[in-house]
């Protein structure tokens, strides 16, 4: 077990993924620092609006940043390769000769997945804390999401649109704006008083939910900013919750990924395989006509994340959520284990 | 520790050719359940299909404790699946199989920390150094933490890669790659090592090399099963050979008694004609420089043979029991070309 963990940390690979999903909120916090030009209401990926106003919260909008493509991509990666990678590269002989018990190193494989994206989140929001504060100061977090949503069966988010809706949105805003402030002067930014947020702190306006969800959920409930300052402690538990959360929610793409990887010797097709599965569950996510499948794909309430940040704290999706994982965690690595223990390591 | 030159009396099945029919009873009967029977590995019956293909037929495989055993045969004929199957890494369609004296698959756990294996080439991680993957290697299993440094450090030592270190595997030559591939078989110092193809990819050095290194495992107690389609590498190290054949094993018999099975006689003399004469239908064969080849009567050997030449009157330059080599056996009992369908 510890053993698969030195692999997959001693492996340059890993830490390229994760500096690459280090990078791009990164970059956007460098846009919207030196623009000051937030994402207009029902664009953009959450959270980044309220950024302006207070660094702190950019963690959370990293997330969101990260969460729709680039986090599900680089676990069906590393997930896809845990096995099939092994046995392409031949070693997966010599470690089941070791011996090494089958379940054993497919229990192994599934810790070091959930290593890989509790290293991945956390990095994500170290470096995009830093980078937020450092960028847009550590002014009062007030962007809690006051109004609870009312969750329609076939509202959800389709979040493979939002990440490209979340990327594209912010770059065109940063670069078209002519009269955006000197982008060389990123402004330190006096706590609680953003110099040129657009939608400022005043109520009404709407916030940035992720996008897709945004849009949906415009219509039936208008989320707003409370005015109530979080204490750092209270959004320091709000962030970990949301991390935890996020954490989990990746498990589902990461148990299809590892099960494809055994039953293909190729890491390639494992990955592919899984992301194929995702979309395939974005699609239906979105689709009216699916709504009685709907509550039980994968990718159907990995947006409650956001939930965290509502005051209160609103649950019910969250623990659908933890639910829905679970189930897919238990049978795939059920499905995983019946073949592999099964299976003829003939590569 | 038994020699193996004292195996039972009824060792080996015998030389068949392929189109005779493979023999219901095997010379040597599979022992019951004992636990601790001098048989390092025995099979019964082995069968592994892939589809309608058998790429291992009806195998009884038999390896004495203390036994160099080259399990020899054509590319395909499925050796790897062979040793796959003792391994536990791919399950048998039918059969038994016993490996120290345990039942494998289902008791393989047991055996496994006690074989040091090499199956169908090397492989390590290749961003990392030797070192570093034996480390690994060592950590996966099931031994002790305390001592690793100095098992590795062995193990690297011995097959000749002491000297290199930190350079990842990525830029190993393959007969590097093969060495550090024996050096993980033989971390756990193992009772059994089951290696298929070793010398594979190493220089002429390379190969005599890990011979002697084999040679010298086996002579502190290791018994070592090999497999390659390379016969002279078979023929220079081990004691015992198993020829496979289109996933048969044709032939299972001490290398001695493959070498010496013609039991026929090849006599050197100047005076050829009167002694063809003289041996009439015994008179078998001529080898290309003019030796005669000569079947002796049953219960008549070479002695026999020289009484009788001599009462009629022919000179005997030499008259020695004819050797066949290893490869005269496999060929004539594999039949030509390993790339038949």
């Amino acid at each position: 077990m510890v053993v698969e963990l030195r692999k997959l940390f001693r492996r340059p690979r890993t830490w390229v993924t994760i500096g690459l999903l280090c990078l791009l909120p990164a970059i956007v916090a460098v846009f919207l620092a030196s623009t000051r030009i937030a994402p207009a209401p029902g664009q953009g990926a959450a959270f980044l609006s309220a950024v302006l106003e207070s660094g702190s919260l950019y963690p959370a909008a990293a997330l969101a940043l990260v969460l729709p493509i680039f986090l599900p991509v680089a676990v069906a990666v590393i997930a896809g390769d845990t096995v099939a990678g092994e046995s392409g590269a031949g070693t997966l002989r010599y470690l089941l000769v070791r011996p090494v018990g089958r379940t054993k190193l497919l229990v192994a494989k599934l810790v070091s997945i959930v290593a890989f994206v509790v290293a991945t989140v956390a990095a994500v929001a170290g470096t995009s804390y830093v980078v937020g504060v450092t960028l847009f100061g550590a002014g009062d977090p007030v962007a809690v999401v006051n109004a609870i949503p009312q969750i329609s069966g076939p509202g959800g988010g389709g979040s493979s649109s939002a990440g490209s809706g979340g990327g594209t949105a912010s770059a065109p805003s940063a670069g078209g704006s002519a009269s955006a402030a000197d982008p060389a002067a990123p402004a330190p930014a006096a706590p609680g008083a953003p110099a040129a947020g657009t939608s400022g702190a005043g109520s009404g306006a709407p916030t940035q939910l992720d996008p897709t969800e945004a849009r949906e959920r415009a219509a039936d409930s208008v989320a707003s900013l409370s005015g109530d300052p979080l204490s750092p402690a209270d959004l320091a538990l709000r962030l970990l919750g949301a991390m935890a959360y996020i954490t989990i929610s990746m498990l589902g793409v990461g148990a299809i990924a590892l099960f494809l990887s055994t039953v293909t010797a190729s890491s390639l097709g494992a990955t592919l395989g899984a992301l194929a599965a995702l979309i395939s569950s974005q699609v239906l996510v979105t689709l009216d006509a699916a709504a009685s499948v709907t509550p039980y794909l994968p990718t159907r309430y990995w947006l409650a994340w956001i939930d965290f940040f509502r005051d209160p704290i609103f649950l019910r999706d969250i623990r659908a959520g933890l639910i829905v994982q679970a189930a897919y965690v238990v049978v795939l690595m059920l499905a995983a284990w019946a073949n592999f223990t099964t299976k003829d390591v003939a590569q | 520790m038994t020699n193996p030159g004292d195996r039972g009396p009824s060792a080996g099945t015998g030389v068949r050719t392929p189109s005779e029919p493979v023999p219901v009873q095997r010379a040597r009967p599979l022992p019951g359940p004992p636990v601790d029977t001098p048989l390092v590995i025995e099979t019964r019956g082995l069968t592994k299909r892939y589809g309608a293909r058998a790429a291992v037929d009806d195998v009884d495989l038999h390896v004495a404790r203390g036994d160099r055993y080259g399990f020899l045969g054509p590319n395909g004929s499925g050796k790897t699946t062979m040793v796959r199957m003792l391994l536990g890494l791919v399950f048998a369609t039918r059969g038994e199989i016993r490996v120290l004296g345990h039942e494998v698959p289902r008791e393989v756990h047991q055996v496994l920390p006690r074989i040091g294996a090499m199956v169908e080439g090397p492989a390590a991680y290749g961003h990392l150094s030797g070192r570093a993957n034996l480390d690994l290697l060592d950590a996966s299993g099931p031994g002790p933490r305390a001592g690793r440094r100095r098992r590795v450090g062995e193990a690297m030592e011995r097959v000749g890669l002491g000297g290199v270190d930190r350079r990842p595997v990525r830029t190993y030559s393959l007969g590097m790659r093969q060495r550090l591939g024996l050096a993980g078989a033989l971390l756990s110092q193992p009772d059994l090592l089951i290696l298929d193809e070793p010398t594979n990819g190493l220089d002429p050095h390379g190969i005599r090399e890990i011979r002697e290194l084999l040679i010298e495992l086996n002579r502190e107690g290791t018994t070592v099963f090999l497999s390659s389609h390379l016969l002279a590498e078979i023929e220079a190290l081990c004691t015992t050979v198993g020829v496979v054949d289109r996933g048969r094993l044709v032939l299972e018999e001490p290398l001695e008694a493959v070498r010496r099975r013609t039991g026929r006689v090849v006599l050197t003399t100047p005076d050829a004609d009167r002694a063809a004469a003289a041996l009439g239908a015994a008179l078998v064969d001529r080898t290309p420089d003019g030796g005669l080849v000569v079947a002796p009567a049953d219960g008549d050997g070479a002695s026999g043979l020289a009484r009788h030449l001599v009462g009629t009157g022919v000179r005997i330059e030499a008259l020695v029991p004819e050797t066949v080599s290893l490869e005269d056996v496999v060929v004539r009992i594999t039949g030509p070309g390993s790339d038949r369908a």
